[in-house]
């Protein structure tokens, strides 16, 4: 299945300053039932958007109820996506319409899984989080995949950030890891063989 | 050139490295389940693509299956559509599965293993985080996405980058009333839940030689916590005595040749590991979890910390966890009361960890207002209870014994601890709503839940020891 390409994200973004984010706080358990990848998005964060798990009543103070924020980056602090290998923590990221994932630390399976939906994740150091953090609510980072830098429009602050050539190229070209796969199924059998 | 464990096995499963990528990694066993496989599924189908090789693939269904009156069908509409999607999945693509009622169903960490399907030098993947358990018995095993599970559908591989390399020391005796649950906890509160991410993580030392299979399953079970790709743990006599003879094991000549393989499969003397840590097991006390993280953990006797006792950049999280969990920063956790015990999940629910629970309550009664779960992990666990009668110790003590699954672990099933609740857990996440939307989670391992079981309240098991 290809996914869609990503080349420059130019976009506001919605800031998550919260540590340490699990998948279980992305998507709580109680809505993995689902048999299909669609229709995620709608429960994203969901313990932290709703009162008492009711969907009319929006917590006021979380920043996906928030108007003035949004975008197709998400900025979070350092260790998002650990605990369980939920790729619906990815799929319901991607469902909500973000492209990009910005923090200090990633948690492996969870990068894994953003990369393999077609959602970047941009490691960047402590201080420059930080700044993104102190941002206006309106503010613009760009995220350039072919030269691997972010930058604050406003301040012009930058910062490159580490991909594998690999990885880089799935994205930039929408391929995904089992076309790659596939096309080497001749040295599977003769490692196999062997 | 002297190589780890890890690396022994990893060089023998890589079919080729993609220059400036990752490398393309062999998996010899694939474990599903009902939650995290039928996109996998409907991915591969899509493709019009066959599933390469069904035969190293099992499944069972564990984290969504009710535990009390398993015979029924499920009631809730889409817990029985994603069994029954797992069956008919299986059926299609001939692939076996230890479904309800099997004889071997259980949690998949923990069948995989009583079955003699997890044995040392494999490559092990499961669309569950906890895949890490199996590296009790020296393989590589982790947890992959739903995405991985479908290309190791298409095509029995993976790309994978290599981790970094750890090991993790213990050595010296273990304290009374100290169990491999507290070793682990420990390890997390002194390293963080982010502490090992990027690396396979490898524990040694004569501490971790003298625990039982089922002990090293619960410490390698953790791994994930601290953000590591895997855990591992060389194997020895302990490891091939526990696989001999189990439904799946080589045996006659295959078992003589696997085992001399097995015995290579070790860290060579010389080899340096790109971080290492040691630890005096005596430094170790029963563990409990006072936060929202598993990292978040502190010796029994011990107060909870305060924020100003956090570096600056995790004040807020503290702050944040503390809320959360409504226990006050700098306080006792001992005494702090529970309403819910839960003994269960992959970490601990074999066996030996029933058996634990069952010595300890013999003749004693679980205080009033608590209601205690105990959820075997495997169809097995549970029969074995029953063969031995701690069935009837259990009943006696007020537990109550359910089936095999999941359970409260995750709270998928019914099997939920309402907000505002305390649960004293032996299972392996403290999460903000894991074991249901605003449950507060301690965790601790099986006798320090069944310590509070009785008492009503967080209590240092030891003292309660003869
Ligand atoms: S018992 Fe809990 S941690 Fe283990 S496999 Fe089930 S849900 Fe995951």
């Amino acid at each position: 299945m290809s996914k869609n390409k990503i080349n420059i994200i130019h976009s506001t973004f919605v800031p998550l300053n919260i540590e340490n984010v699990d998948t279980d706080q992305i998507i709580p358990a109680r809505f993995l039932k689902g048999t299909t990848r669609d229709g995620f998005g709608k429960n994203l964060f969901r313990d932290w958007r709703y009162e008492n798990d009711d969907d009319s009543k929006p917590k006021k103070d979380f920043v996906l109820n928030q108007s003035e924020y949004k975008g197709q980056i998400l900025v979070a602090g350092k260790n998002f996506g650990c605990g369980s290998s939920r790729e619906h923590a990815a799929w319901a990221i991607h469902d909500a319409g973000f492209t990009a994932v910005v923090s200090s630390f990633f948690a492996d399976i969870f990068k894994n899984n953003a990369l393999n939906n077609g959602v970047l994740p941009v490691t960047v150091s402590e201080a420059f989080l930080k700044q993104i953090f102190e941002q206006a609510n309106n503010a613009i980072l760009t995220i350039n995949l072919p030269d691997q830098t972010i930058t604050i429009d406003a301040t012009g602050e930058k910062e490159s950030f580490e991909i594998n050539n690999y990885k880089k190229e799935c994205l930039l070209n929408g391929y995904d890891d089992i076309d790659y796969l596939l096309s080497i199924m001749n040295d599977i059998e003769i490692f196999e063989s062997a | 050139m002297a190589k780890t464990l890890f690396e022994k096995i990893w060089d023998k499963h890589i079919v080729k490295k993609i220059e400036g990528g990752p490398s393309v990694l062999y998996i010899d066993k694939h474990l599903i389940h009902e939650v995290t496989s039928p996109q996998a599924f409907a991915g591969i189908e899509k493709r019009g693509l066959q599933i390469f090789r069904p035969k190293q693939i099992v499944a069972t269904a564990d984290h969504n299956v009710p535990t009390l009156n398993q015979h029924l069908p499920i009631k809730e509409k889409l817990s029985r559509q994603q069994v029954d999607t797992l069956i008919k999945n299986c059926t299609n693509h001939h692939i076996e599965l230890f479904g309800l009622g099997h004889p071997y169903q259980g949690i998949v960490h923990v069948i995989g293993p009583e079955l003699g399907i997890t044995q040392p030098g494999m490559t092990i993947v499961c669309g569950d985080s906890h895949t890490s358990t199996h590296g009790a018995f020296g393989a590589i095993a982790f947890g992959i996405g739903t995405s991985e599970v479908e290309m190791v559908f298409a095509t029995q591989c993976l790309l994978q980058s290599k981790p970094k390399q750890m090991r993790i020391n213990i050595n010296g005796s273990l304290k009374k009333g100290v169990l491999a649950k507290d070793i682990v906890l420990y390890i997390l509160s002194k390293i963080s839940a982010s502490g090992a991410t990027g690396y396979a993580v490898e524990y040694a030392g004569d501490t971790i030689r003298n625990l039982s299979m089922e002990g090293r399953m619960t410490v390698c079970n953790m791994s994930i916590e601290m953000g590591a790709r895997c855990g591992l743990i060389a194997p020895d006599e302990t490891t091939f005595k526990y696989i001999h003879g189990r439904a799946f094991a080589p045996n006659g000549e295959g078992w003589i040749k696997a085992l001399q393989y097995w015995k290579t499969l070790y860290s060579d003397d010389n080899v340096v590991f790109d971080k290492e840590i040691n630890i005096d097991a005596a430094d170790i006390s029963p563990m409990i979890t006072y936060g929202t993280n598993p990292g978040m953990g502190i010796g029994v006797n011990e107060n909870v910390p305060t924020a100003n006792a956090m570096a600056e950049s995790d004040r807020a999280s503290f702050v944040k966890a503390m809320d959360y969990m409504g226990i006050a920063p700098g306080a006792a956790i001992k005494g702090q009361k529970v309403d819910y015990v839960f003994i269960g999940s992959c970490t601990n629910s074999r066996i030996e960890d029933l058996r634990l629970v069952s010595d300890f309550v013999k003749g004693k009664h679980k205080a009033p207002q608590v209601e205690v779960w105990i959820v075997p992990g495997s169809k097995q666990v549970e029969q074995q209870a029953i063969e031995e009668g701690i069935d009837k110790i259990f009943e006696e003590a007020g537990f109550q014994l359910r089936q095999p699954g999941c359970s409260a672990c995750l709270g998928m099933n019914e099997d939920k601890i309402p907000a505002g609740k305390y649960c004293i857990s032996t299972s392996n996440r403290n999460f903000e709503g894991r074991q249901g939307a605003g449950a507060r989670t301690l965790l601790a391992s099986p006798l320090s839940a069944a310590a509070a079981a009785i008492t009503g309240y967080v209590t240092d098991v030891s003292k309660m020891l003869q």
